[in-house]
């Protein structure tokens, strides 16, 4: 970006033109919400989030914002405060990690089935016990089955840009869902990046005023939310949050296209990384992503095909796109960083469910409580992936070292 | 944050009915049982109240019979999260309401009392947290416990309200078992110790009371705490036509006492004369019948915690006299006469 701009065009120049400047996830998420200015956000510390509403308490303190900042006593509460703010009818946003997105998931389905439009910031972490800090996303996947939309970023850019487009998605009308992006905790939410930013005009353009079609601060409209379903009609009520996650993937293409339009930037539900004529694949999310294709590089470099698949939607699982991109007979390596302990990993187990008709597909586990994935594991994978397929998939373990799992 | 310097009347009767049937705001044909309590509190305190209202429930009785989806018996904007979070989904709204004024999106003069209605379940216990929260960040709400002693909804198990010695479905009766053996916590002293500037208890019994302290409550500008005695037939054993009579017996043995906290200063608002003895209010039930015969020394247990009760709150209400005679609001209102009943202070 060559700009030469008189100091007193700046203004006028900040509208038009990006930014770029070294942020951390964190503070590019914080960032994000500052542009945005929600009119709620109730909080809650937890590591490695907490410098997301640290930075974003600053900007209250400064008065860069209009929000009505809330000093919660859980997340529980912070989730509860979210859902009646976003019902209210209140552009409500708030960010959590691990044992804090476990306290709050008992409303985060509540969210979902009430439609509620909150939006997420996830600091990805690891779920006790032991206790752990560090990134993983065991925590996102307590979310997996909640009706909200779960993605993934892969830098802090992407959080950024994510966290932009995350309303869009959360309040369109065929969505009214819960909304959470992820970034890995520390990888992501304590590194400090080149980050572009927007114009606040810009983002304030793109985001658009908040809507919900009911408020309940609206006293002359009275409505009932949150009643009681029986049999006769609950089901009813939670297809609804399914067929609406599910519609959200168009949203999203949609949604996506605008935003590169205004960005430059295109963040569909998955990202292709020299797929082309690749005959191995590895699928991931989150800042592995990055460690990947670098090694696709050097593979490539020694003349192997091979290719990376990046999913930044895992809910909805972007089902369409990953078929549009994959070529039956391919060999798939998933690399992820969660567990369900007695079955396969969760991302293993929905890239299977579709793919293991006309694909060799195997599931590996890497990065538990931040544990670093190197080089050398990834290309484990891909080495694997050149040995016959075994049936059924074993579940291996990457950076457990020789031993394997005890 | 102080209450209202002004006097703050009990709606009257007619009025109530009046609002009653040209602007209702909870409606029949629920499925509360017959003479529960909750619906007489509901309604009082809906119809005593000037300003539109925004209510959230807990879940519990009240929230299961009154919105089987997709029907509602409820004329004004009401939302259920879950059980222990009714504090903070209300302090989310009430947040909102304020965001959106200071962004002009909604007028600044449009007054809106937000009420809280939550079970003795969805406050002294599992939703404790959550008020605790909300009553320290300073919400401007109203929060109502209607305290029927247990967790009925559910199949009548004891909570952290339920009374020493009552049956309960978990505290059973049995051979080494004279039900409930816990003593009640003092929720109304813990919501006290916040603080805040309208605490008060009352009862079904008294719904002349009860108006008035929900006027109260309506008009402080921030968090006002409102425990409501709540007769539950079906878990105390007692008949539906008594349902206002067991309560007074509540009153009237000083188990249940009629006082307020305003901004820190009580108030005795009834002193039953002669205060009845606590086996008056005991025998009026089925979940302490037990007591009636082999039961040791606890009947004296409950009547010298009683005592020492009636004898504190006195206490700290002399004490706080000065500050009520300044205050225009400290003169009684007078009992409406239609209804006999205690003597109002
Ligand atoms: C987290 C959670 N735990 C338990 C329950 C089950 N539950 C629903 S209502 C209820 C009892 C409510 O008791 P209370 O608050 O006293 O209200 P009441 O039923 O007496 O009106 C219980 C235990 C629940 N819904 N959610
Ligand atoms: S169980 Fe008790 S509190 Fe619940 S509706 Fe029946 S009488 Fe009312
Ligand atoms: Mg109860």
């Amino acid at each position: 970006m060559a700009l030469t701009a008189a100091p007193d065009s700046e203004p006028v120049w900040r509208a038009k033109h990006p930014r770029t400047r070294l942020l951390t996830g964190a503070h590019a998420a914080a960032e994000a919400m500052r542009q945005m200015d929600p009119d709620v956000v109730p909080v809650y510390p937890i590591t490695p989030q907490t410098p997301i509403v640290e930075a974003f308490a600053q900007f209250v303190a400064d008065g860069r914002v209009h929000t009505e900042l809330m000093h919660m006593e859980s997340e529980h509460s912070a989730m509860s405060a979210a859902v009646g703010a976003a019902l209210a009818g209140a552009r409500t946003m708030t960010a959590t990690a691990s044992q804090g997105l476990a306290y709050m998931i008992e409303v985060v389905y509540i969210a979902a089935g009430l439609r509620a439009p909150v939006v997420l910031a996830l600091g990805n972490r690891a779920l006790s016990g032991p206790i752990n800090i560090h990134g993983d996303h065991s925590d996102a996947m307590l979310a997996r089955d909640s009706g909200a939309v779960v993605a993934f970023a892969e830098n802090a850019q992407e959080a950024y840009d994510l966290m932009l487009m995350a309303p869009r998605l959360a309040e369109h009308s065929d969505v009214l869902l819960p909304v959470m992006v992820g970034q890995d905790g520390f990888t992501i939410t304590h590194s400090a990046e080149p980050v572009e930013t927007l114009a606040d005009e810009a983002v304030a353009a793109f985001v658009g005023p908040y809507h919900v079609a009911t408020p309940l601060l609206e006293t002359a409209h009275p409505v009932t939310e949150g009643a009681f379903a029986m049999p006769d009609s609950y089901f009813e009520l939670r297809c609804q949050v399914q067929a609406a996650n599910e519609r959200t993937l168009e949203v999203w293409e949609r949604v996506a296209e605008e935003y590169a339009a205004l960005s430059g930037r295109l963040l569909a539900p998955v990202d292709p990384y020299r797929l082309e004529d690749a005959g191995a694949v590895v699928i991931t999310m989150g800042s592995a992503a990055g460690t990947i294709k670098d090694v696709v590089d050097r593979l490539r470099d020694r003349g192997e095909k091979v290719g990376l698949l990046k999913l930044r939607a895992f809910r909805p699982f972007p089902l369409p796109q990953i078929l549009g991109l994959l070529r039956p007979g391919q060999h798939v390596a998933v690399l992820e960083r969660a567990l369900s302990p007695g079955a396969y990993p969760p991302l293993f187990a929905d890239v299977a469910s579709f793919l293991v008709r006309d694909h060799d597909v195997r599931s590996f586990v890497f990065g538990l409580g931040g544990r670093d994935l190197g080089f050398e594991e990834v290309e484990i994978a891909f080495e694997d992936l050149k040995q016959p397929a075994p049936s059924p998939a074993p579940i291996r373990y990457l950076g457990l070292g020789k031993e394997g799992p005890v | 944050m102080s209450g209202p310097a002004v006097p703050v009347e009990p709606m009257r009767i007619r009025e109530m009915a009046r609002r009653e049937e040209s602007e209702p705001r909870f409606l029949g044909g629920h499925a509360l049982c017959a003479g529960c309590g909750i619906p007489i509190v509901v309604r009082t305190i809906l119809n005593s109240i000037p300003t539109p209202v925004v209510v959230v429930n807990a879940t519990g009785c009240l929230e299961v019979a009154t919105t089987r989806y997709p029907t509602t018996a409820w004329n004004v904007p009401w939302l259920h999260v879950a059980f222990e979070n009714a504090a903070a989904s209300m302090s989310g709204i009430e947040a909102a309401s304020r965001a959106l004024v200071r962004r002009g999106a909604i007028a600044s003069e449009q007054e809106i009392t937000f009420v809280v209605f939550a079970g003795d379940g969805g406050t002294y216990d599992i939703g404790l947290q959550s008020l605790s929260g909300a009553l320290e960040r300073g919400h401007r709400l109203m929060y109502v416990c209607y305290d029927n002693e247990a967790y009925m909804n559910t199949g009548i198990q004891r909570s952290g309200a339920t009374p020493l010695a009552a049956r309960t479905s978990t505290t059973p009766l049995g051979v080494s078992s004279l039900g409930n053996m816990h003593r009640r916590k003092d929720l109304t002293a813990i919501v006290a110790a916040h603080r805040v500037p309208y605490v008060a208890q009352a009862s079904v019994s008294d719904f002349q009371d009860l108006s008035r302290k929900a006027r109260r409550a309506a008009l402080t500008p921030g968090p006002a705490f409102l425990n409501v005695l709540s007769s539950c037939p079906l878990g105390w054993g007692t008949e539906p036509r008594d349902t206002v009579r067991v309560a007074r017996m509540a009153v009237e043995t000083g188990y249940w006492p009629l006082f307020e906290v305003i901004n820190q200063h009580y108030r005795i608002n009834y002193e039953p004369d002669p205060r009845l003895p606590v086996t008056r209010w005991l025998s009026s039930q089925g979940r302490f019948r037990h007591l009636e015969h082999d039961h040791g020394d606890i009947i004296e247990q409950i009547q010298a915690e009683v005592d020492e009760q009636w004898r504190r709150l006195q206490e700290r209400s002399a004490a706080d006299a000065h500050y009520f005679a300044a205050e225009i609001g400290a003169v009684p209102p007078p009992r409406d006469a239609t209804s006999p009943g205690p003597r109002m202070r």
